[in-house]
């Protein structure tokens, strides 16, 4: 049975909308004019137990609003869902007990007040036992390496400190679904990588579902296996990180170091950049075979290696595919 | 049930930890609110002095009223119900309702915790004030009972009425309009200002149909023997009564707020 089941989600939020100026200020005091916009139009996903999932997609595309659904903290207009056999939307004690929704740049602890303070707080609402509280705090603390925070007001912790003491909290109740999103967010390099790993440690050992959101493709490459790419309410995209590539980008890059002088190019494909001794090429993908073997077979070659493009350029293809699809769909509707 | 019990032990014992960081801070918002009642105080004292006893209130029992006043008004202080229109707009609410705790639950327990400190700071002010006042008190044990629970119930009503009108801010983001006049009402029929014997009958009448006296006026009266015994337990039922209407209120009114919740700016 899947952790979580998401069928024909759907979000409208009601916006108002004023021309500026004085008159139409005036206008607005006898009659208001609203726009219906919807946020999430009908998606459909599952997370089976343990699976860490990448949620992408450019601002506004609706991922932290299907968070925020699946979470409990926004009521859904329309389709199911269904956590840990939960509808979030009745936001059951017990339901709220076995998730975790983790913001980045957010603070949810008690800012005056020692960390360990919140922590014992948070033990007590989420009626953790003593003995099994002691023992995840101190494993916690050790893996985030906070031992020295934990006893410090949070108003005098940097923003990195600050996030690994929030991770530390969230997780304590041991939640069986984790919605993160935009956990690393203003983070230096080190600070990403200990919550990654920190992440990644959690899922393994629990079993826990973790549906990720990040602009920082980092994040994503590390922990998940699966993306699903949500663009303006629609998702484009739920498979492997590999067959992202596959999906949206028809091309693949060769690379080539040679002994002698590398001689033209452009009959191979669109050449990214060359020097006398190496070349990097682009290359359609039911060509890559062909143009390596002519590489190899034309020059001296020292070193050949043939990648997908940087997941953040795919990304970036899917989005654009996304915008045409959308405006093609926004003409038929006119039609 | 027990673990409930537990929750509120918890977030009151965080919330003493959490005024004590700033015992200074808390010691001097004590003294501010302890100007109002010393400003009734000294002029009911002055017009009882010149003109005799006003609806049974004379010199001792204005004495008594305000200098009780001063512990009533500590016990039922709750929070603003502007600070939900702030929670709401700046997403900051959205951590409280992702606790398997209702946030009634825990600010209840929350501003329970905080009397603790200010009543331990507010002992030394009302000796002060009674040295320089002389109130007349001497109450009996039913009395004293009595007061104890009422002060609780006290706050509890008005909590959920504050707790309640914060929930508008769900529907608009502009409350504080709505806030003041209720504000306003509860200065005039509560007995804060001034206990309601002293206004005309009409306003004894409306607050008589509103909850506003039981969180000020009734508690005050129990413990400087204003009523009688059969007075004082229909207040105490007429307390249960406002605070199962008012917590009635908020269940039903929560559950349409939370889907009206856009969960913006988090």
């Amino acid at each position: 049975m899947p952790t979580i089941d998401v069928r024909g989600l759907r979000k409208v939020f009601k916006v108002p909308v004023r021309e500026t100026g004085l008159r139409n200020s005036f206008r607005s005091l006898f009659h208001r004019e609203h726009r219906m916009v919807e946020a999430v139009k009908g998606v459909d996903f599952s997370l089976e137990p343990g699976e860490i999932v990448g949620f992408l997609g450019p601002n506004g595309a609706g991922k932290t609003t299907t968070l925020k659904m699946l979470s409990g903290l926004l009521y859904p207009d329309g389709g199911e869902a269904l956590v840990l056999g939960f509808r979030p939307e009745r936001r059951e004690a017990e339901f709220l007990r076995r998730v975790a929704l983790i913001m980045g740049n957010r603070n949810s602890l008690q800012w005056d007040l020692p960390v360990a303070d919140s922590l014992e707080l948070r033990r007590a609402i989420y009626e953790v036992d003593r003995s099994d509280f002691e023992k995840r705090k101190d494993a916690y603390v050790e893996l985030l390496d906070v031992g020295e925070l934990v006893t410090k007001p949070v108003r005098n912790l940097s923003l990195g400190e600050r996030m690994k003491v929030e991770i530390l909290a969230s997780l304590l109740p041991h939640p069986q679904v984790l919605f993160l999103d935009e956990p690393t967010i203003g983070l230096d390099i080190t600070m990403q990588k200990r919550i990654r790993e920190f992440v990644a440690a959690y899922a393994a050992d629990t079993g826990a579902s973790v549906l990720l959101t990040s602009h920082y493709m980092a994040d994503v490459t590390a922990l998940a296996e699966r993306v699903i790419v949500i663009h303006q309410g629609n998702i484009l995209f739920d498979g492997d990180l590999a067959g992202l590539s596959d999906r949206f980008t028809a091309h693949k890059t060769i690379a080539v170091a040679v002994s002698g002088e590398l001689g033209s190019l452009e009959s191979m494909g669109r050449v990214v950049e060359q020097d006398t001794f190496k070349a990097v090429l682009e290359v359609a993908r039911d060509e890559v075979a062909a143009v390596a073997a002519r590489l190899l077979a034309e020059n001296a070659v020292i070193d050949l290696s043939i990648e997908d493009p940087p997941i953040e350029d795919v990304i970036e293809k899917a989005f654009a595919i996304g915008d045409a699809q959308e405006a093609e769909r926004a003409e038929e509707t006119q039609q | 049930m027990r673990k409930l019990v537990a929750v509120y032990a918890a977030e009151m014992k965080f919330a003493v930890a959490n005024q004590m960081q700033y015992r200074w801070a808390a010691f001097f918002q004590l003294i501010g609110f302890l100007i109002e009642p010393v400003v009734y105080l000294v002029v009911w004292r002055t017009v009882a002095e010149s003109g005799g006893p006003i609806g049974g209130y004379g010199v001792a029992e204005f004495t008594s009223y305000y200098i009780v006043w001063t512990l009533v008004r500590n016990m039922n202080l709750a929070l603003a119900p502007g600070s939900w229109d702030y929670w709401i707009q700046s997403g900051r609410i959205s951590n409280d309702l992702m606790h398997p705790v209702p946030i009634f639950h825990r600010q209840l327990a929350a501003f329970a915790g905080f009397k603790f400190v200010w009543i331990f700071l507010w002992f030394p002010v009302a000796a002060g004030l009674s040295l320089i006042f002389k109130p007349d008190l001497s109450p009996t044990l039913l009395q004293g009972l009595v007061f104890f629970v009422a002060i609780w119930l006290g706050y509890l009503i008005r909590f959920s009425l504050l707790f309640l009108m914060g929930l508008v801010s769900f529907w608009t983001t502009r409350a504080q309009a709505l806030i003041e006049i209720v504000i306003g009402a509860e200065l005039l029929l509560s007995g804060r200002l001034v206990p309601l014997a002293v206004m005309p009958d009409w306003v004894e009448r409306l607050a008589g149909w509103l909850p506003f006296q039981w969180t000020f006026q009734y508690p005050i009266e129990v413990l400087i023997g204003q009523l009688d015994t059969e007075e004082i337990f229909v207040g105490l039922g007429t307390q249960f009564l406002w605070g199962g209407i008012l917590i009635g209120a908020i269940v039903v009114t929560w559950r349409s707020a939370i889907k009206r919740y856009t969960a913006v700016g988090s």
